[in-house]
């Protein structure tokens, strides 16, 4: 057993990670599809939608060859719309909600049909926004990340002039860096944020970690208004002996690399455990056996009742053949010459719900052990405390407190995204940015 | 098993389904597959004097992603020398004795010219002519088709001086490009004419291309008018059909029934509002001769849950139920009822009436689904809502009487009865 890069051949890996979910491959694909569309009123689908594009409308735009009005319907609601159909679970948000699902037949593939109206957009470079006229105020933004992005936008068309701070090379956030390969390229996610900044009136100034190269405070002083959109990004710790072994990665550093890395650079083990059952841990595990892994295994506390990824993301990976272990936590990592060997997890039952109101996982005090030779944490990241708190800015476990105005503690400073919410969807994300941007337009005194 | 054949004047067809006079009827290639496939019977694309056709020659109208909801063309009459024709219609007859052959007719505008034209086709063995007094394109320049069709005078001439040496069976077909087929209807009738057909094709502009501004069909950069059919005109083809079976004069004639016909129940509702038989083309044109199979299957299966035993026992059984608004009882009321089980919460209902209506629906929030409920009194039981609704049966119209009592507008009015006060 063994941890090595280069596993295959080229044509391999260009196939394992094609679009997971492949688009409309001609006009009249996207137009059956387009027309099966009953143009809802008061759409469930818009409801789900936590950035409420309205689905109905653009998806008429795309069934009378509108594609332009179809692009902006959902840029309007979305900037990162083309992004969003690519990542979102939609099958909990509009699709899932779609009233198809009551008549026991297939919801519209909305996501499908976002993507082509918004990669046409992108591709075509149609000048979809004006700015205003300067209106003379600046705000900073710190990410480029979805929300900061969103926010930036939104706060440029309205004439402001925008600074992004972006710790990364490039912008993007999680979608660059965090998601799995097969979801966007990164030609796509350069594409996205160029699109974005398409507008004009926005810098991203690349390479400025707030808290290292750029201080709050200062930001606050030159700038009207701050925005903060900083995202999580700590995996957290199993907290079990053996952590430290060589062999044990965490799931966001591990998609780091595998984002900013041709893919037979990227080392893998024959025999691959994952801890965790969220979005993360899912792209983890069909990352890896798509990198060539052998083996590779999900371990989750509890059952598949309680899984917090999607049935569609479970099903991609069951079909990749990963190997699921429900109602197991990691207890101890075992190790030769300080290299993973094993892992030891206890079983697991299932008592009396918790906080989330999913039955909590129990010890039984049996264990199993595993024979491994890589293990993926992914089960949940942890906020950038260090830098909330070197910030001055009121949190919770790291996560920023804001109130309805989407306001820090610290006047003139605002909040988004991950970095608030403890990492939701990138669709969230967006929103957040939007509603950032409109608190500081009305806090800079600019009406629409 | 109900039976399906027919017998329209004496002609005879295992089917009452015939193929309209069109291009699908123009060659004998054509005319053998449709039979083959198992069409009961064919009315030859219209014979006269020689004409060229252009090219391009249809158009089209699409709707909600289906292509041909209606259909134009300016094709002409048979383009094909008349000997070849006819040379082809004996042929056809010989090998498929069974099915119906007629032949479709635009002489030129004089005596001797109809009376060659009748005395050739009757030569073939044909079992029946059918005068194209409807052609709206191309032949109307030169006085013929519609231009006969539209006077009454004329129509009834021409009729005259073909029932002067027909032999067989003659079948008056009727342009729709005049605000009553009645008056042309009776003429021909009078003139003696054995039955009549109906709808010729509707003058039309089915778009315009909106990226070289030329309207359809593109020739060469110009379009002219052309003939509408399928589809999307078989309401008004029923509308023409229904006051030719009103009329006393008209009625007395069998009515063979075009116009739209696409499948087995417009076929049926044809023949209730007094077609003995139907004519299809543009179903034909856009799925091939096989749409046969569904169309007698179809029709079939109806009648063996109708009971009816024969194509006879249902023709015009709808007519008397069209009368004059007048006549219309304004004490029957009904009020939509929303069926929530069946309810997938689309709105559709809510915002056509809301927008557009009565203001009837109620909409009462929920994440993501809304519920609907009916006011029943603000509902007029006007059937938008159960129109727009995706799901059957989920807005089914409840009758909820005004009064017990027959009461139409002469009544109504003679009693001097309050009107709506809002």
């Amino acid at each position: 057993m063994t941890i090595k890069a280069n596993r295959l051949d080229p044509e391999s890996y260009a196939s394992n990670f094609s679009d997971v979910h492949p688009p409309f491959e001609t006009k009249e694909g996207a137009l059956v599809e387009a027309n099966r569309c009953l143009f809802c009123y008061d759409a469930p689908c818009t409801k789900s939608c936590p950035t409420s594009i309205d689905v109905p409308q653009f998806i008429r735009e795309i069934t009378t060859a509108n594609i332009k009005g179809s692009a902006k319907t959902i840029f309007d609601a979305n900037i990162l719309g083309a992004g969003c159909s690519r990542v979102c679970p939609v099958e909990k948000l509009c699709e899932g909600a779609c009233v198809y699902n009551n008549l026991h037949e297939k919801p519209i593939s909305i996501a499908r049909l976002q993507r082509y109206s918004t990669e046409m957009a992108i591709r075509e470079k149609w000048p979809l926004y004006q700015r205003k006229p300067d209106n003379g105020k600046r705000v900073a933004v710190v990410g480029a990340g979805p929300a900061g992005l969103a926010c930036a936008h939104a706060l440029s068309l309205a004439g402001t002039a925008v600074d992004i701070y972006e710790k990364e090379e490039k912008g993007g956030g999680l979608m660059t860096y965090g998601v799995a390969a097969y979801k966007v390229t990164p030609e796509f996610c350069q594409d996205e944020v160029d699109w974005v900044l398409s507008l004009g009136g926005i810098t991203v100034h690349y390479g400025k970690a707030l808290g290292k190269d750029v201080q709050l405070s200062e930001l606050n002083e030159k700038y009207d208004a701050v925005f903060l959109g900083i995202g999580v990004g700590v995996a957290r710790e199993l907290g079990i002996p053996g952590e430290e072994l060589e062999g044990v990665v965490d799931a966001i550093s591990f998609i780091y690399e595998l984002r900013t890395n041709s893919y037979e650079k990227i080392a893998v083990g024959d025999k691959v455990a994952v801890i965790g059952m969220g979005m993360t841990a899912i792209d983890a595990a069909t990352q890896s056996i798509r990198l060539g892994a052998k083996e590779v295994t999900l371990i989750y506390r509890r059952t598949e009742h309680e899984k917090p990824c999607t049935q569609k993301e479970l099903d991609i990976a069951r079909l990749d053949g990963c190997q699921f272990i429900w109602l197991a936590a990691p207890k101890e990592v075992i190790g030769n010459d300080g290299k993973v060997t094993q892992l030891v997890c206890s079983r697991m039952k299932l008592g009396e719900p918790d906080a989330s109101g999913r039955r909590a996982p129990v010890d039984t005090g049996e264990t199993f052990t595993l024979a491994v030779d890589m293990i993926i944490k992914a089960a949940g990241q942890i906020p950038f405390v260090d830098v909330v708190s070197g910030a001055a800015i009121k949190h919770q476990s790291g996560k920023m407190i804001i109130d309805a105005t989407t306001s820090t503690n610290i006047a003139g400073v605002f909040a988004g995204g991950d970095c608030v919410n403890g990492g939701k969807e990138v669709v969230n994300a967006v929103q957040a940015g939007k509603d950032g941007a409109a608190s500081i337009l009305t806090y800079l005194g600019i009406t629409n | 098993m109900a039976n399906l054949q027919s017998d329209f004047l004496g002609i005879k067809s295992p089917n009452p389904f015939w193929l309209a006079s069109a291009p699908p009827t123009d060659k004998k290639i054509n005319v053998l597959r449709a039979f083959e496939a198992g069409w009961g019977g064919v009315v030859w694309k219209t014979l006269g004097s020689q004409v060229k056709n252009v090219s391009s020659r249809y158009s089209a109208v699409d709707y909600g992603g289906h292509r041909v909801m209606g259909f134009n063309n300016i094709e002409l009459i048979s383009d094909r020398p008349l000997d070849i024709n006819l040379q082809e219609i004996r042929e056809v007859i010989r090998e498929f004795p069974d099915r119906a052959m007629v032949v479709s007719l635009m002489a030129d505008n004089y005596r001797e010219a109809w009376h060659e034209m009748v005395k050739k086709v009757e030569d073939t063995g044909a079992h029946g002519i059918e005068l194209n007094f409807g052609c709206p394109h191309g032949m109307v320049e030169r006085g013929m088709g519609a231009v006969v069709g539209q006077d009454p005078e004329i129509a009834k001439m021409v009729v005259e001086w073909v029932m002067e040496v027909a032999t067989i069976p003659v079948i008056t077909k009727l342009t729709p490009n005049v605000h009553s087929v009645v008056p042309t209807g009776r003429a021909v009738v009078q003139a003696g004419s054995n039955g009549l057909s109906l709808i010729n094709t509707i003058q039309s502009v089915t778009g315009v291309d909106l990226d070289t501004l030329v309207p359809n069909p593109n020739v060469g950069g110009q379009s002219v008018f052309g003939g509408y059919c399928g589809p999307a005109v078989k309401p008004i083809a029923l509308k023409f059909l229904t006051t030719i079976a009103q009329d006393e004069v008209t009625n007395k004639v069998p009515v063979s029934g075009i116009g739209g016909v696409s499948t087995w129940r417009d076929a049926a509702e044809f023949m209730l509002l007094g077609a003995s038989n139907v004519q299809i083309c543009t179903a034909a044109m856009k799925y091939g001769f096989r749409i046969i199979n569904d169309l007698c299957s179809g029709l079939s299966n109806w009648m063996d849950e109708k009971g009816y035993a024969t194509v006879n026992d249902f023709v015009g059984l709808s007519v008397p139920k069209i009368t004059r608004w007048e006549e219309l009882d304004l004490n029957f009321h009904i009020t939509a009822k929303i069926n929530q089980d069946n309810c997938i919460h689309c709105g559709l209902c809510y915002i056509a009436c809301e927008d557009t209506s009565h203001q009837a629906i109620n909409k009462a929030d929920g994440d993501p689904y809304n519920t609907y409920t009916v006011k029943d009194e603000e509902c007029v039981g006007c059937n938008l809502c159960k129109l727009v609704c995706p799901v059957d049966n989920c807005i089914t119209m409840e009758v909820a009487r005004k009064g017990d009592e027959y009461l139409n507008w002469t009544e109504f009015q003679r009693r001097g009865l309050p009107l709506n006060d809002h």
